[in-house]
């Protein structure tokens, strides 16, 4: 097959770890007669570069001092470039903040195809077969895609096994761009850091975790009353920040923080994607949830498929004192 | 400032018995309760409360059936002036492509200072609808947008990265800007709200009659769908019993996996 394109992404002065994700990806893909090619573009690659020794056949470091930060419209142009003379069978880039931002401009700019958040990828006789999940992780879907000259991919975090130096032959080849500017004027400003929180979910041995179906601020002190019998600090998913029923900085997830307590109990939570990356390492989980298809079932070491307004009350008996 | 708001209806699928339709292809929306995507809801809120501020008007788009009205005079009830209903069937087959040539068509001849929509559609989750349409308009865009201002002819982005970081990024306008769910806290909207505004008149577009051409109309980038719902409590052990006696096996797992006497 043609080569595999894939998009290093690097943020203050690292390359993340999704990238080794994507060329682990690309070298399955490629299988032993393939090419992975990646493209690394920043202000100072070599540093970025060590991580990707023997994980890709080729690399290309694009220097630029504007490359410092990610910026859709300057990586544009490069990737342009590099597509159109490349002519590769696929382009792979994470499913993260970045990869949602550039794979729909460079698959609009460039009339590819692409599909997003992919859990699986298969090239077999020219064709992609593609997996990725629908209604927020509830039903996965089975894809076998039409030919394309190039596909543009989008890889969900933690779905592909990371590429292990000793995969491949690094021949590194450097541009140093000297004339580059943003197409329309899209500029970077600042990176901006968690201010000082209450309390950092990340350091605690228990946690209490609510949900959606906790059902609103009122119901939060029940959720709280538990985490007190056990000593446990209290977390939640996204839509729980989202409409200030607890603080962002309780919450778990890509966005918000990874956690790894001894056990952790999941009330109401659906589980979707976002948040199974940020616990699915627990020690133990528990979830509680009243629909047995919940996607938090299939992290979950242990499920209770009730309605949580019920078993909370009877836990905090057994568990108080 | 006029700015325009994709929005989408979609089944609520989080507390739904999902099923599979026969053919295995799709989910069978026949028995859903469908709503204005979550994302969406945010997007309208921050396109009234911007027009609340500098003023100017807020149009609502939406591509899908008959029932996608609903998510439109919803919209409209939230503050938006204007909505316009590019009326198909064939949902599922939606790929973002076809789905933004049919905008763009549409859209044709019009200018607006601001697109916003949601990240992503809690359905299909394709993320590329406003990206696309972006450069399809030759417009630049930002994504995942938790907080935003306008600062003259040009508008700040917080956007939302990963582990609790966040960047600020600054576009010219007329710009393309997807919302994160948390930017705001969307207004409450009563029945009585949607009445108030039933006499503004929808735009309605027929997509048959847009004259896309084949490939265009989403003629589908995919030559086989097959969907899987995975095991009732796959991976978890399911405890059973009455209901204390499920709470007593959770006390005392909790007790051991919690280190507690």
């Amino acid at each position: 097959m043609s080569a595999i394109l894939v998009i290093a992404e690097h943020r203050g002065g690292a390359l993340r770890e999704a990238t080794l994700e994507a060329l682990g990806a690309a070298l399955g893909l490629a299988g032993g007669d393939g090419r992975v090619v990646t493209a690394l573009l920043a202000d100072d690659p070599a540093p970025l570069a060590e991580p990707l020794q023997g994980c890709t056949h080729a690399l290309r470091r694009v220097r630029h001092p504007d490359l410092a930060h990610y910026n859709p419209e300057l990586y544009l142009p490069v990737l342009a470039d590099i597509i159109t003379a490349l002519q590769p069978a696929a382009v792979l880039m994470p499913h993260s903040s970045q990869g949602l931002d550039l794979a729909p401009a460079l698959a609009g700019r460039l009339g590819l195809p692409l599909y997003t958040d992919c859990t699986d990828l298969e090239f077999c006789d020219g064709r992609f077969t593609i997996r990725r999940p629908v209604y927020g992780g509830k039903v996965s879907q089975e894809l076998a895609l039409r030919p394309a000259d190039t596909w543009v991919f989008t890889l969900q975090g933690g779905a592909f096994e990371p590429a292990e130096p000793g995969a491949a032959d690094t021949k590194t080849e450097d541009t140093t761009l000297t004339d580059l500017a943003p197409r329309h004027g899209r500029v970077f400003l600042e990176q901006i850091e968690s201010a000082l929180e209450d309390v950092d979910i990340a350091a605690a041995d228990i946690l209490v975790s609510v949900g959606r179906g906790i059902g609103g601020p009122d119901n939060i002190p029940l959720a709280q009353e538990l985490a007190d019998h056990l000593g446990a600090t209290l977390s939640c998913s996204r839509p729980v920040a989202d409409q200030g029923w607890l603080p962002k900085s309780r919450q778990v997830g890509t966005s918000g923080k990874t956690v790894k307590p001894k056990l952790y109990i999941a009330l109401g939570i659906s589980g979707a994607f976002q948040h199974q990356a940020g616990m699915k390492n627990s020690g133990t989980i528990i979830a509680v949830n009243q629909d047995p298809r919940a996607p938090i079932f299939q992290v979950a070491h242990y499920g209770i498929v009730e309605d949580l307004f019920k078993v909370l009350p009877l836990l905090g008996e057994r568990l108080a004192g | 400032m006029d700015i325009l708001v994709l929005v989408k209806n979609v089944p609520e699928a989080a507390q739904a018995d999902l099923e599979i339709t026969d053919d295995g292809s799709a989910v069978d929306t026949d028995d859903l309760v469908f709503a204005i995507n979550e994302w969406d809801n945010y997007a309208v809120e921050e396109a009234v409360r911007l027009k609340e501020a500098h003023g100017g008007t807020v149009t609502l788009l939406t591509l899908g059936d008959c029932e996608a009205e609903d998510v439109l005079r919803r919209g409209l009830a939230m503050g938006g002036n204007r909505a316009v209903h590019i009326c198909d069937d064939d949902l599922e087959a939606g790929e973002p492509a076809a789905v933004v040539e049919a905008m763009a068509k549409v859209l044709a001849g019009e200018s607006f200072d601001l697109i916003l929509a949601g990240v992503q559609s809690s359905d299909m989750g394709h993320g590329q609808s406003a990206v696309l349409l972006a450069q399809r308009l030759g417009l630049p865009h930002a994504t995942m947008a938790v907080g935003l201002a306008i600062d003259g002819d040009q508008v700040e982005v917080v956007r939302e990265l990963e582990a609790n970081t966040s960047e600020r990024v600054r576009l010219p306008l007329p710009a393309v800007i997807t919302v994160q769910s948390g930017i705001n806290q969307p207004r409450y909207v009563s029945i009585m709200g949607i009445r108030k505004v039933r006499k503004i008149a929808v735009e309605l577009h027929e997509l048959e009659d847009l004259d896309l051409a084949a490939t265009e109309a989403g003629a589908s980038l995919v030559s086989r769908r097959k969907l899987f719902m995975p095991q009732a409590g796959q991976g978890a052990e399911i405890l059973t019993g009455s209901l204390e006696e499920v709470c007593d096996q959770a006390a005392a797992i909790i007790r051991e996996k919690g280190g507690l006497a």
